[in-house]
């Protein structure tokens, strides 16, 4: 198995420790990973509201690029995954975006023939290499840990077909299989507030509070994360978020890290250090021995 | 004592408004909306809004320009598309949410340094000069135009991450920056040529 994988922006800076993760895991289960070359930004959700067509070319370049070198796409970033998926779907529903994208790409001499797929890590984790394959690799299960497996809103809605999208279960599974214990967790797929936080930050505030609030109530030691902008969200404000009466301390780790751990990676090649709120306390108290 | 008219007259309304959004991207089916609230009621965010999405609608569909386009709560929806998995109808409300965003934006119905659309501008800006974001930078352009009172506030945070690797003053950048450039061209000139 070889993919095109596309970081995206955040991969490269707050969420540095998801890259660094996502390729121990994927080395450890020997899929191949060959980053897009000169990929560029999706657009996330911001560009879409000053320019909508603009952002699905951009968009479109990076589909081009792994076209060209007849690849499929690794996505790790909910918003890349989005937009990429997104793009595909409206380039074919609507013409004249397509029209408007393959002048554009004929432009920069590339064209785009829809024949990339656009796919999730959990994705290729849970139906590429599968359950067993994975607990077989395991070298440290994580014993006792309780996880509150976050979602996010923009990895499972509107498009992804791998998985459910009111309740979600594939990185229940994957981190069950890596010996974690996950948590009854009903807000899984409840906005983390995006960018609000920086916008209007009491509500994205408040949004925040909620998530951490649930996760600490129902017994969970550590909330694991899929999305660059969840982790950042959740890990950098539970100061702000817990009050003297109930202080919130819980780490925020991407769930490649949890997997990457238990499939014998030692903490600092895969950005534990980074944390904000450190893990590992956590791990010794649970006698979880990692490289 | 000021006395004001609570309801509104069909002659208030803009059939303008209501043309535009039923004809742009994603508004194909707001006409077949049931009003049946499971936006408003899956909406994470409708709890804080003036209009919430059901109500947006109609008043969208109706030609309510001014209600609709100085809502709070265009601004507020996060594009987390709970709306559109709920939906009984299939309309694509988040994308509708994107539409009006847009047309707020280019008719400036928004208050003086409100850091949303500024936010979409230098992202948008950067992204043309660089091809990709840096998010540290992204940040302090954003807070400089709105709030630069709050740069100070986060500079303990930004420190924090700073040390920890996950923030850095490198711009990030594509080799071949002159595509992105034509490739927003491109799309200006097509958008011109068919009046998109």
């Amino acid at each position: 198995m070889k993919y095109a994988y596309y970081p995206g922006c955040s991969l490269r800076g707050t969420g540095r420790a998801y890259e660094e993760s996502l390729l121990a895991v994927f080395q450890a289960l020997e899929i191949d990973l060959q980053e897009l070359e000169d990929w560029n930004c999706c657009g996330a959700t911001t560009y879409m509201s000053v320019d909508e067509l603009t952002s699905y070319a951009l968009a479109a370049r990076n589909l081009a690029l792994a076209e060209r070198d007849h690849m499929n796409v690794v996505a790790p970033c909910a918003a890349c995954y989005l937009v990429l998926n997104k793009t595909q779907r409206y380039m074919h529903d609507y013409p004249d975006i397509k029209l408007v994208v393959s002048r554009a790409l004929a432009a920069i001499g590339l064209h785009y023939d829809d024949h990339v797929q656009v796919r999730h890590p959990l994705d290729i984790l849970l139906h590429e290499v599968g359950l067993k394959a994975i607990a077989a690799k395991v070298k440290t299960p994580l014993k006792g840990l309780q996880v509150a497996p976050y979602y996010g809103c923009q990895i499972v809605r509107p498009y992804a077909t791998f998985d459910d999208q009111r309740n979600p279960t594939s990185m229940d599974r994957l981190l069950e299989a890596c010996g974690a214990k996950i948590v009854h967790y009903p807000l899984k797929t409840r906005c983390c507030g995006g960018s609000q936080k920086g916008t209007l930050p009491e509500i994205g505030l408040e949004l925040i509070r909620h998530l951490l609030t649930e996760a600490q109530n129902n017994g969970a030691d550590v909330i694991a994360t899929v999305c660059p902008l969840c982790q950042f969200n959740l890990e950098c404000f539970q100061k702000e978020a817990g009050n003297h009466n109930h202080p919130i301390s819980m780490p925020v780790l991407y769930f490649t890290q949890l997997m990457a751990l238990a499939l014998g990676a030692s903490g600092e090649a895969i950005g534990l250090q980074r944390s904000l709120i450190p893990i590992e306390p956590l791990l010794a108290r649970k006698e979880i021995a990692y490289a | 004592m000021e006395l004001k008219r609570t309801v509104k007259f069909e002659a208030d309304r803009d059939p303008e408004f209501a043309r535009w959004i039923s004809h742009t991207v994603g508004g194909e089916r707001i006409r077949h909306c049931l009003q049946c609230g499971l936006c408003s009621g899956s909406c994470p965010l409708s709890l804080y809004m003036d209009y919430t999405p059901r109500r947006l609608m109609h008043l969208s569909r109706e030609g309510f320009k001014e209600e609709v386009l100085s809502s709070s709560s265009i601004w507020l929806c996060t594009a987390c598309y709970a709306c559109m998995v709920e939906c009984p109808k299939k309309i694509n409300i988040t994308h509708l949410m994107y539409a009006l965003k847009q047309r707020a934006i280019e008719e400036r119905f928004y208050p003086k340094r409100f850091p949303i659309p500024v936010m979409a501008q230098q992202f948008s800006r950067m992204v043309r000069g660089s091809g990709r974001i840096t998010e540290s930078w992204l940040i302090v352009r954003v807070f400089l135009r709105t709030a630069i009172w709050r740069l100070l506030g986060m500079s303990g945070l930004g420190l924090r991450l700073f040390r920890a690797g996950r923030m850095t003053l490198k711009p990030e950048k594509i080799e071949r920056r002159a595509e992105i450039i034509s490739m927003l061209d491109s799309v200006a000139a097509t958008r011109k040529e068919l009046a998109l």
